[in-house]
C-alpha cells in the first residue's frame, strides 16, 4: 500500500516536472536569463570585465538625475490623470450593468490593437503646429497652441496610450462589488459619497494598486512617446537609456542605467503595497 | 383596526420585471409592533416586497405609505428601517466591531456610545469577542448573526429580515427565533420577515401573508391561516392536509367521496362543488362500523411524536397523524368531527387557482 501511494507521487511529480517544463524553460529563456545579463553587464565595466559600481553610479551625474527627475514628474502626473479619468468611467460602466464583460473589455482593448506607433503619431498629427486642433481653433479664429513638443503633449499621449491599463482592473474588482452590499450601506443611512467614500472605494483598492503599477511602470520606462510627441527636445530616462544602447553602444552604462531603474520601481510598488496593507480596516475611526 | 394603528400601509403596488408581472396590485398594512411574516413558495415576491418597503425597488403603480407619509420615492438611506439582507451583505473590508459601527458613525454617534452598541449587539447575537475579526473568517451562521447586529443597533422603528435564520441549523435556528422575539419585545420594533418555512411563520408571527405568484393568498393569525385556510393552495402550503373535492349538500353537511359528512360551514349554497380540507391529525380511525367510511391502512411510518398513516377508502389516499397505531393492512373506519372539516370554494379555472381569486 505505502509503496504503491510512493509510486504514485513520484509519477505525479513526474507529470507535474514535464507539464511544467515549456513554462519552466520559458521563463529561463526570456525571463531569467536577460535578467541575468542585465545584471551582469550592469556591474561590470565595459574594458576589463572587472565588478564595479560605475554604471549604477551614473544615474548621479546631473543630466541623468534630471532626466530620471523630469521623467517621476511625467509618468506620476499621468498615472493619477488616468486614476481619475479611469475611476469614474469604471463605476459609470459597472452601473451599466452591461451583461457580458467581455463586451467592456473588448471596448478598451480595441484601440489597443492598433499599433502603438501609430496611435501616437496620430495624436502628433492632432497636436502639431498645423495639427487638427490649431486648424480647429484657427478656424474659429482663435490663437493657436503650441503643444507638441512640450511636456505636456508627452503626458497626453501617455494618459491616452495607458489608459486602459488603468480601467480594465479598476472595472474587473468595481463588477465584482455586490449591489446588496452597496444597498446595505444605504439602508444604514449612507448617501452615495458616503458609500463611495466608505464602501465602494476601500473594496476597490486592489484594482487601483495593480492599475497604478500597470499605467506608472510604462510611463516612466517608455521613450517612444517622448521621441514622438516630445520631438527629441524634451529627454526621459527611457530615451537615455536607449541611447546608451544604440548610439554609445555602451552596454554596460544602459544595464546600469536600467538595474537602478529597476529598483527604483520596485521601491515604488512597495511603498504603494505597503501604503494599501496598512491602511486596511484601520483607517475608519 | 384603528388608523392610526397602521404604520406602514402598501397600496395597489404593482411591479413587473421585463414582462414578468410580479407583484399584482398588492394591498397591505402593517400595524406598529407587530410581527408580520411573508410566507410562500421560492420566487412567489416576497423579496421584492420587502425590497420596496425597503426602498431599493419603486413600484411600477401604487404607493407606500410609512407613519402617514407618503414614502414610495424616498431613498432607502432615508427610511426609518433597517434590512437584513437574504445573503447577508457584510462589509468585507471592515472588521466585525466596524460593521456593526457603520450606520451609527453616518449618524455620527459618540466613540463612547457606538462601543457600548458593538458590546450589547454582540452579545445578543451570541457573538462576545468576535469584534476584531474580519467577515471572511466567520461561518454562515456567524455573518448571518452580524448582519441582524448591524440593523438593530440603529434601533429602526421597523427591521424587515428577508430569510435571516436561512444558514443556521436547527438548534441555532430555534434559539435565533425566540431570540428575535425576545428582541423585538424588548425594542418595541415592527418585524417584517420573510421565510418560506411555514413552521417559522406559525412559531414567529402574529399575523402571516401567504403570497403565491405576487398575490396575496391569505392574511391572518397562524391559528386563522392553519384552522381555516381560504384556499386550497394555503392549506397545502401551511402543513399537511387532506385537500379533496367534494359536494355541499346543504349548509352543514357536505358529501366527501359519497358519504355525507356534519360540517359547520354555512352559505356556500346547495349542491355546490367545494373544496374541504381535513388536517391530518383531525382524522380519527375507528372500528369500521363507527366510521363515516371504511378503509385499509396501507403504510405505517414511525415519526418521533406521533405515527403517519395512509389509509385508502373510497379511492382517495388519506394522510392520518395519530399517537395510536393501526398496523398496515388493518380494516378501519374514518371519523372526522364536524369543526374540523373546512370547506374551500373551488377555483373555477387553472388561472384563478394559481392566482388564489376565489376568496
Ligand atoms: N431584478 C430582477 N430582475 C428580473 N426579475 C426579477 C428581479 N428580481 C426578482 N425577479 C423575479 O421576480 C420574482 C419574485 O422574486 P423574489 O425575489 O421576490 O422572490 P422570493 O419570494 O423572495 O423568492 P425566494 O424565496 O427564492 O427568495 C422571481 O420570479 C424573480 O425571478
Ligand atoms: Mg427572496
Amino acid at each position: 500500500m505505502n509503496k504503491r501511494e510512493g509510486r504514485l507521487a513520484k509519477q505525479n511529480k513526474l507529470r507535474q516536472l514535464l507539464l511544467s517544463s515549456p513554462y519552466v524553460l520559458w521563463s529561463i529563456g526570456f525571463i531569467i536569463l536577460p535578467l541575468v545579463m542585465v545584471v551582469y553587464y550592469g556591474l561590470t565595466s565595459r574594458d576589463g570585465g572587472g565588478f564595479t559600481l560605475e554604471n549604477l553610479k551614473l544615474i548621479w551625474e546631473p543630466t541623468h538625475r534630471a532626466t530620471l527627475i523630469l521623467s517621476v514628474q511625467l509618468s506620476v502626473i499621468s498615472t493619477i490623470l488616468c486614476l481619475l479619468i479611469a475611476y469614474p468611467l469604471a463605476l459609470a460602466l459597472r452601473s451599466l450593468r452591461l451583461k457580458s464583460n467581455g463586451f467592456v473589455i473588448l471596448l478598451f482593448m480595441l484601440p489597443m490593437w492598433m499599433n502603438f506607433l501609430l496611435r501616437t503619431i496620430a495624436w502628433q498629427n492632432i497636436l502639431e503646429k498645423n495639427g487638427v486642433i490649431n486648424m480647429l481653433l484657427s478656424a474659429v479664429g482663435l490663437p493657436k497652441l503650441n503643444i507638441i513638443n512640450t511636456p505636456t503633449a508627452i503626458v497626453l499621449g501617455m494618459v491616452y496610450d495607458f489608459l486602459p491599463f488603468m480601467i480594465i482592473p479598476i472595472y474587473n474588482v468595481l463588477s465584482k462589488i455586490g449591489d446588496d452590499v452597496i444597498q446595505a450601506a444605504a439602508d444604514l443611512g449612507a448617501n452615495y459619497f458616503q458609500i463611495l467614500w466608505r464602501v465602494i472605494l476601500p473594496l476597490s483598492k486592489p484594482g487601483i494598486v495593480s492599475g497604478l503599477t500597470m499605467v506608472f511602470v510604462p510611463s516612466l520606462t517608455t521613450f517612444v512617446i517622448s521621441d514622438i510627441l516630445g520631438g527629441g527636445n524634451i529627454l526621459l530616462i527611457g530615451k537615455v537609456i536607449e541611447q546608451k544602447f544604440k548610439m554609445a553602444n555602451d552596454w554596460n552604462a544602459g544595464c546600469g542605467l536600467s538595474l537602478v531603474l529597476m529598483v527604483f520601481i520596485f521601491i515604488c510598488m512597495a511603498i504603494v503595497q505597503k501604503y494599501d496593507k496598512d491602511s486596511e480596516g484601520t483607517s475608519v475611526w | 383596526m384603528a388608523q392610526e394603528n397602521k404604520l406602514i400601509t402598501l397600496e395597489n403596488i404593482t411591479k413587473k420585471y421585463g414582462g414578468q408581472v410580479v407583484l399584482d396590485d398588492l394591498n397591505l398594512y402593517i400595524r406598529e409592533n407587530e410581527f408580520l411574516t411573508l410566507l410562500g413558495p421560492s420566487g412567489c415576491g416576497k423579496t421584492t416586497t420587502l425590497r420596496i418597503i425597503g426602498g431599493f425597488e419603486t413600484p411600477d403603480t401604487g404607493r407606500v405609505i410609512f407613519d402617514g407619509q407618503d414614502i414610495t420615492n424616498l431613498p432607502p438611506n432615508k427610511r426609518q428601517l433597517n434590512t437584513v439582507f437574504q445573503k447577508y451583505a457584510l462589509f468585507t473590508h471592515m472588521t466585525i466591531a466596524e460593521n456593526i459601527a457603520f450606520g451609527l458613525k453616518i449618524k455620527k454617534k459618540s466613540k463612547q456610545y457606538i462601543q457600548d452598541k458593538i458590546d450589547y449587539a454582540l452579545k445578543l447575537v451570541n457573538l462576545d469577542g468576535f469584534g476584531k475579526r474580519m467577515p471572511d473568517s466567520l461561518s454562515g451562521g456567524q455573518q448571518q448573526r452580524i448582519a441582524i447586529a448591524r440593523a438593530i443597533v440603529n434601533e429602526p422603528k421597523v427591521l424587515l429580515l428577508d430569510e435571516p435564520l436561512g444558514a443556521l441549523d436547527l438548534k441555532l435556528r430555534q434559539d435565533m427565533q425566540y431570540e428575535l422575539i425576545r428582541l423585538k419585545n424588548e425594542l418595541g420594533i415592527t418585524f417584517v420577515y420573510v421565510t418560506h418555512d411555514q413552521e417559522e411563520a406559525l412559531t414567529m408571527s402574529d399575523t402571516i401573508m401567504v403570497m403565491n405568484q405576487g398575490y396575496i393568498q391569505q392574511i391572518g393569525s397562524p391559528e386563522m391561516i392553519y384552522n381555516e385556510p381560504k384556499n386550497a393552495f394555503v392549506a397545502d402550503f401551511i402543513g399537511e392536509s387532506n385537500i379533496i373535492g367534494a359536494t355541499m349538500i346543504q349548509d352543514r353537511l357536505v358529501e366527501i367521496l359519497g358519504a355525507k359528512f356534519a360540517c359547520v360551514d354555512e352559505g356556500f349554497g346547495t349542491n355546490q362543488p367545494v373544496d374541504v380540507v381535513i388536517r391530518p391529525e383531525d382524522v380519527d380511525l375507528v372500528e369500521p362500523e363507527q366510521g363515516t367510511i371504511q378503509g385499509v391502512v396501507t403504510s405505517l411510518i414511525f415519526k418521533g411524536v406521533h405515527y403517519e398513516m395512509e389509509v385508502e377508502a373510497n379511492g382517495f389516499t388519506w394522510l392520518v397523524h395519530s399517537t395510536d397505531l393501526s398496523p398496515v393492512g388493518k380494516q378501519v373506519g374514518i371519523k372526522v368531527d364536524p369543526f374540523d372539516i373546512q370547506i374551500m370554494n373551488k377555483p373555477e379555472s387553472e388561472d384563478e387557482e394559481a392566482v388564489g381569486i376565489n376568496e
